[in-house]
């Protein structure tokens, strides 16, 4: 077979000046300093558009008309209102020290926090629940403490939350700057500014607040279990969004005629767009019905399926797979699909009728229940073991019993090792290599679930 | 009964630019027609096995270096029955090294014939009559030219055969379409449910300028494989007889163990149910 005619390139060559004219270019492009040409063809063989590191910088030196020293001086901070003086390293370029303030005074920045008279506390901020000694001694802690309210709340002398205290600093200070705009413009930079301040734009909302702290930190003290539910009731509602979405895309191609076909299947466009709205609300609401994960899974998964027109018998029968193994892990899905190569079965059967099908789904699901109960086991072995290893040891009846537990784990892997499934895939490993009588001491006991602690068959244990 | 084969010329009022096409429909002019509306049978489903794939014999003498094999890509009943009550056309999509790739086989048998040297995948997509299913199904199969064994030289006269079975599934067939198909021997409907009538309405004859659309005695039949559901079923039984004997043993050694009195039980998250 001609090579040209495979790649299906024309039969005459391309005309040879051409080629040869390309071949200087090309040589001139590939002249980067300093690396090797494969280096630069690594990298793209054209040179970047930024450099990114400038290299001619790294090798530079300081000019050598300068002379450095370095100098142990002492410095003051204006960011201090005392007249501390520190010492530090200086770098003193010919025997001139730098001048200027401390360079990290410029960091010491407070909040502006506004300052009511007496006067304005009688007129505005007067509170039920506040006496005014309060209120001073928040204002002082605010400034004091710039705003941070998790430790004024800790040095408040009474005992008030953080929302609290929030809300009566920010409504009053609010109020400040909204109310008493009179007295403000003297201090504020103008109205316009002052409806700008974020204080007056976005107000403190106390009963939101304190509702979003207590939501965030039931989130945080969810247990694992209540993850796992609210995880499946969302993927359900998506579930179910999604058949839905299904049922209104395929309600749309049958309201345009289909343009190659007469005038018949006019009518049949209109029926079945009048039809689809009751079967999709019977779909969904099936599907809402079944309380465990499973059979949900499954009727969205129907549903969907007879959203749909039409649909190869092997589509639907992935799907189902699929919606079977949601939960699954794909480490246990590549499981199962071991399982039923060992047990002879296609992974996906040779002739897929709806009865075939169905029994292939429910072998995957029986063999699901299966490595579930397999691991349930291990935990158990596990839980057994860790008994025995701690201080729980001591009680002779209990370290037997655990014990035959063990044993029965033993005689059942063996069982097992017949279609081929096992536990944990370390399991697997040592068994088939390591075949004898020798076996009951030599294995490492543990499955692999329970590796953190090895269970050692000692006779001191007993 | 009497029908009629209505030949109508289509003129599209909407847009200019669409072709006219002549299209042949067979269809009977009972007054019983005008009882079957058009609404869906729901709960009932329609299906149509299938068997797709290729069929590829090597030229021998014959063969040159750009046409080594000679293939034909098919979509037939799974038993051989005529599908065309149910499809209206099928577009084979070859590799575009093709004079115009895309074929369009209009009426049944679904098949198309080439010659070749290469192996590709080819796109079936399987158009329906309008009052069975507006969208289409797309398949892809690959051809296979050479055969697994590739001792000895190839043999002129055994061809290399890859099919596929699988089944279209209609969930919510119009009544129209289902009353249709009701007794054809192409497809798979359940009993109607009691109380349930349809008229019954005749099978459509053919006007397939082919001739007859089944393939019971088409040139390739000899070749065709056999799909017997009961094998896969008898495997998948044993199958679960087996993983349903082992959770049954696997329940029992649970509940010994939990029976097992523990010295100081910690709230175990493992026993969740």
């Amino acid at each position: 077979m001609d090579a040209k005619d495979i790649l299906g390139l024309p039969k005459t060559p391309l005309p040879i000046p051409q080629e040869k004219k390309s071949r200087p270019q090309k040589d001139s492009q590939r002249k980067p300093d300093g690396i090797s040409r494969e280096v630069y063809a690594l990298t793209g063989g054209v040179a970047p558009l930024m450099p990114s590191i400038d290299v001619s910088q790294l090798k530079r030196r300081p000019p050598s008309d300068e002379k450095i020293t370095w100098q142990w001086l002492p410095f003051t901070s204006s960011a201090r209102k005392d007249d501390l003086q520190l010492y530090h390293w200086v770098r003193v370029v010919n025997g001139v020290p730098p001048t200027g303030d401390y360079s990290f005074a410029k960091y010491n920045k407070s909040v502006d926090v506004i300052r009511y008279t007496d006067e304005e506390y009688e007129k505005y901020l007067t509170d039920p629940k506040w006496t005014k000694e309060e209120t001073d001694q928040l204002f002082d802690l605010c400034e004091r403490f710039d705003l941070r309210f998790i430790i004024i709340a800790d040095r408040f002398p009474t005992h008030r939350t953080v929302e609290e205290l929030k809300d009566r600093y920010y409504s009053g200070t609010h109020y400040l700057y909204v109310v008493s705009r009179a007295i403000l413009v003297a201090r504020a930079p103008s109205p316009g500014e002052v409806a700008g301040h974020p204080l007056v734009k976005e107000p403190y909302n106390v009963t939101q607040e304190t509702e979003r702290k207590r939501a965030l930190s039931m989130v945080l003290s969810q247990t694992k279990h209540q993850e796992r539910k609210d995880a499946e009731v969302l993927a359900e509602a998506k579930r179910i969004a999604e058949s839905r979405m299904a049922a209104r895309a395929a309600e749309e191609p049958d309201l345009p005629v289909p343009s190659d076909v007469g005038p018949e299947s006019a009518e049949g466009a209109v029926g079945p767009g009048d039809t689809i709205s009751p079967s999709n609300v019977q779909a969904p609401a099936a599907a809402i019905a079944p309380s465990t994960s499973v059979i949900a899974d499954n009727a969205s998964t129907l549903a969907s399926l007879r959203m749909l027109r039409v649909y190869l018998r092997t589509y639907a029968l992935e799907q189902m797979v699929q919606a079977a193994s949601s939960s699954a892990g794909l480490r246990t899905i590549k499981r199962v699909e071991q399982t039923l190569q060992d047990l002879g079965v296609n992974l996906k059967p040779k002739v897929p009728t709806k009865a075939v099908c169905a029994e292939h789904l429910e072998l995957r699901k029986e063999i699901l229940t299966l490595l579930n109960l397999q691991k349930q086991l291990q935990y158990k072995e596990a839980e057994g073991s860790s008994f025995r290893d701690g201080s729980y040891g001591d009680m002779p009846g209990t370290a037997k019993r655990s014990q035959r537990a063990a044993d029965q784990d033993r005689t059942f892997v063996p069982d097992t090792i017949s279609f081929g499934v096992i536990p944990g895939d370390r399991v697997v490993k040592r068994e088939q290599k390591r075949k004898g009588p020798g076996r009951t001491s030599e294995t490492p006991s543990s499955p692999a679930g329970a590796h953190k602690r090895p269970r050692k068959m000692k006779a001191s244990d007993l | 009964m009497p029908h009629t084969a209505i030949e109508a010329q289509v003129e599209d009022g909407g847009s200019a630019s669409k072709p006219q096409r002549i299209i042949k429909l067979s269809k009977t002019t009972d007054d019983s027609d005008k009882k079957v509306t058009n609404k869906r049978v729901k709960d009932i489903e329609i299906c149509v096995p299938i068997v797709y794939g290729t069929i590829a014999f090597y030229l021998g003498r014959k063969a040159s270096e750009s046409q080594s094999h000679k293939w034909t890509v098919y979509v037939r009943g799974a038993t051989n029955e005529d599908l065309g009550a149910v499809i209206k056309h099928v577009v084979f999509q070859l590799h575009p090294s093709f004079n115009n790739p895309t074929r369009i086989v209009e009426a049944p048998p679904f098949e198309l014939s080439e010659c070749g040297w290469g192996e590709f995948e080819i796109g079936i997509s399987i158009f329906f009559h309008s009052d069975v299913c507006d969208k289409h199904l797309d398949l892809y199969h690959m051809l296979k030219l050479y055969p697994e064994d590739e001792s000895g030289p190839q043999s002129t006269k055994k061809p290399v055969v890859m099919e596929s079975y699988n089944e279209i599934v209609f969930p919510d067939p119009s009544e129209c379409f289902f009353a249709r198909v009701q007794n054809h021997p192409a497809v798979v409907v359940p009993r109607m449910p009691a109380g349930f009538s349809l008229p019954v309405l005749a099978p459509v004859e053919n006007t397939n300028e082919k001739g007859r659309g089944d393939t019971k005695d088409h040139p390739l039949s000899q070749w065709f494989l056999n799909f017997s559901e009961a094998d896969e079923l008898l495997k998948l039984a044993s199958a679960r007889q087996q993983v349903q004997a082992h959770i049954v043993k696997l329940r029992r050694e649970l509940s010994v163990i939990d029976g097992m009195p523990q010295p100081l039980k910690p709230a175990s998250s493992y026993e969740c149910t």
